[in-house]
């Protein structure tokens, strides 16, 4: 079977961007990983298919692609589609509810790591790779740094805002927070 | 008969559409979700009889032809596991609207409940019909997006956090699956699970191992083996009680099933029954670690489940008959009884208002019913003898001594201290909710962690009535459990039947393509 060199390293690329943003800690990023990892995968199963061909069904026996896995591929990108717009969902209600968009730890395992470590230690570590965080730095890294205490200040006046705009919120009447 | 076979699935996603249109109506909406799952569960028994006399039927959807179109495959085995699973998903849903009429649907808030919950049940349905890996991938997708939305309903922050990782590893396992049929389908030209075992079995030996393995890791997560097992007892607690229930019965069998066909069917050398083996071992002794340790009901509960999924694999590792027929008695006891024990918890919480051991106290007083509700299912998951529990054991440990290998009985003895170990834990969870007196709790000094998410609950004190639906619907599970000891025999032959049927490809492959196999 000959496969195209091209299609076989943009797949290979896709998968290993794919799962180095899946195994972030930011939800975001996990999102993102999921899109790649699938796309790759659809890449895949077009690879796997063989070569390019007339349309099936009206071209002649034996030119033909083959249709099954484009049927699959299909299938699966409309599966890839409907579980983002989820994980989207579930994002946006973690960083509304937690004010994060990471995969948090298992509070039972926390209970035993607390054991050994300080809880201020932990609170550093925690949270300081989201995409939303409120503790965000510049996205250019050389960009004009501030004082720390304007800065903290900032931060600040940041979380007042949040808040107030999550009470606002809260007013208007969520149907889903209780 | 076996034309009806679609209608298993067919049924519960149109009622998901009509329960969806009557969004406002919850009551509708509950009486269209227990008319479709009822109607499931006698078409499940009538396929059940129609294909233990007659023989597993294949349906071709469409008209197209077996290798190229959808086939839909019922033999003892799916039709058996069609029925127990359909039972389980009905007296779950009775359970779960006496708690939203009691609670003023404070557990089951949104009007997508019951459509979600057929959705599920229409994944868990095709998965156990599906005649072809892509078919298969699709009715897992099925259940895991329908799960996805089951256990973050209501959207807490707790139940974002419990679902955020258990929908980040599902998903990843989906794609391995995906990623295996890609490879499968490039290395043989078919996904036609039939076909499969015939054109693998042609392949090099070791592009085999790499296919197997992806194959059985991607199941391997669905159904929690360790070391894909992390992720179980972290998210499954926080669910609502009924949604719990459902879940720990039915979404890991689902699993198990995968395994069990592609191991017998798809790969049917046994090229990795010594590592199923190792493996099962270790998800028995560490899920009940984790079990022992464990100061919370359902966590505890979780823990529990992830150990006897070991004792699953055990009968499909020993690879023979009387192993595959131990294991599928195996599976349905095990769908009940966990089930059950997960509802009964439900009672604990509705009643005790925390599922945290050390808060509870004095139960057997005051609610004698839910105390025996909880130790009947409780005897059987620990192996105690007259119930099932002894029975599925002792038929895996027979099928491990016929099979005699050092492996195997490793095995046994590890079988046998686990199921002490489920009955240590459990019947240590049981005495202090309900056999110490309330008075008692306040000066208990716990060697467990106190800290448990799930024991933030209102003041223990506090009792509120348990409705009369979710209690019926509790003590029918209990007597499902009971029944399956009471009618040992005949179901014990029947699952025999449908292990002989399993062993080796020659039964699906003659079902699938009745003429000869091109």
């Amino acid at each position: 079977m000959n496969a195209s060199l091209a299609l076989v390293a943009i797949m290979a690329v896709l998968f290993a961007v794919g799962v180095y943003l899946l195994l972030e800690r930011s939800m975001t990023r996990v999102l993102l990983g999921f899109l790649l990892v699938g796309n790759a995968t659809n890449l895949l199963i077009l690879i796997a298919s063989g070569p390019a061909g007339a349309a099936p069904f009206f071209g002649e026996e034996g030119a033909m692609a083959d249709p099954l896995p484009q049927a699959f591929v299909l299938t699966s990108i409309v599966i890839t589609f409907g579980i983002s717009a989820f994980l989207m969902a579930l994002i946006y209600r973690s960083w509304r509810l937690a004010h994060a968009d990471d995969v948090q730890d298992d509070a039972e395992d926390v209970a035993v790591g607390r054991r050994g470590a300080s809880v201020a230690a932990e609170r550093e570590v925690e949270g300081d790779d989201t995409e939303f965080g409120t503790r965000a730095t510049a996205a250019v890294s050389t960009a004009l740094d501030l004082d720390e205490q304007e800065r903290l200040q900032d931060q600040e006046s940041i979380t007042e805002q949040l808040r107030l705009r999550e009470l606002m919120e809260d007013r208007d009447g969520d149907p889903w927070a209780r | 008969m076996g034309a009806l076979t679609p209608l298993v699935v067919l049924l519960p996603l149109l009622g998901a559409a009509a329960a969806l249109t009557q969004a406002r109506h919850p009551r509708i909406q509950m009486l269209i979700a227990v008319g479709v799952l009822s109607t499931v569960l006698v078409l499940g028994i009538a396929l059940l009889v129609a294909v233990d006399a007659n023989g597993a039927t294949a349906v071709e959807l469409g008209g197209w032809d077996a290798p190229f179109g959808i086939v839909l495959v019922v033999d003892r085995l799916a039709a058996l596991l069609l029925v127990v699973s359909a039972a389980v998903l009905l007296a779950v849903l009775v359970f779960s609207v006496g708690q939203g009429l009691a609670d003023g649907d404070r557990e089951t808030p949104v009007s997508i409940y019951y459509p979600t919950y057929l959705i599920l049940a229409a994944g868990v349905f095709n998965a156990f019909v599906a005649g072809d890996l892509f078919n298969l991938y699709v009715s897992f997708e099925i259940l895991l997006v329908a799960s996805f939305v089951l256990i973050t309903v209501g959207g807490t922050e707790l139940r974002i956090r419990a679902g955020t990782v258990y929908i980040v590893v599902s998903v990843v396992s989906s794609v391995i699956f995906l990623a295996a049929i890609g490879l499968i389908y490039g290395a043989t030209g078919t996904v036609n699970i039939a076909q499969l075992s015939v054109r693998l079995s042609e392949l090099p030996p070791d592009i085999q191992l790499i296919l197997h393995v992806m194959l059985l890791v991607a199941f391997g997560i669905k159904a929690a083996v360790f070391p894909l097992s992390f992720w179980l007892p972290d998210s499954y607690p926080t669910a609502p009680a009924p949604v719990t229930a459902v879940f720990a019965g039915l979404l890991t069998k689902v699993g198990v099933y995968a395994i069990m066909r592609t191991e017998m069917i798809i790969f049917p050398g046994g090229a990795l029954n010594t590592v199923i083996l190792i493996v099962a071992a270790l998800t028995m002794i560490v899920g009940i670690l984790g079990a022992v340790a464990q100061s919370d009901i359902k966590r505890l509960l979780s823990f529990t489940l992830v150990s006897h999924i070991g004792y699953m694999l055990f009968g499909i590792g020993i690879g023979t008959a009387a192993g595959l027929s131990a294991a599928t008695y195996y599976i349905v006891h095990h769908i009940t009884v966990q089930t059950t024990l997960f509802l009964a918890t439900g009672l604990v919480e509705r009643h005790g208002g925390t599922t945290g051991i050390n808060r509870l106290g004095g139960m057997l007083k005051s609610s004698p019913m839910i105390a025996v509700l909880f130790f009947i299912p409780m005897l059987s998951l620990g192996g105690i003898p007259p119930f099932s529990g002894f029975l599925g054991k002792l038929a895996l440990f027979e099928a491990g001594a016929q099979d005699g290998s050092v492996l195997s009985w490793i095995l046994i003895g590890s079988g046998a201290l686990v199921s002490l170990l489920t009955l240590y834990a459990l019947a240590r969870a049981w005495s202090m909710t309900f056999w110490r007196h309330a008075d008692e709790v306040a000066s208990y000094e716990n060697p467990l962690p106190a800290h448990s998410p799930m024991g933030v609950a209102t003041d223990v004190s506090t009792v509120r009535s348990t409705p009369r639906i979710m209690v019926s619907a509790t003590a029918a599970m209990v007597a499902v459990s009971v029944a399956l000891t009471l009618f040992a025999a005949p179901l014990f032959d029947l699952s025999s039947r449908a292990g002989d049927n399993i062993t080796g490809p020659g039964y699906y492959i003659t079902t699938v393509f009745p003429g000869a196999l091109k």
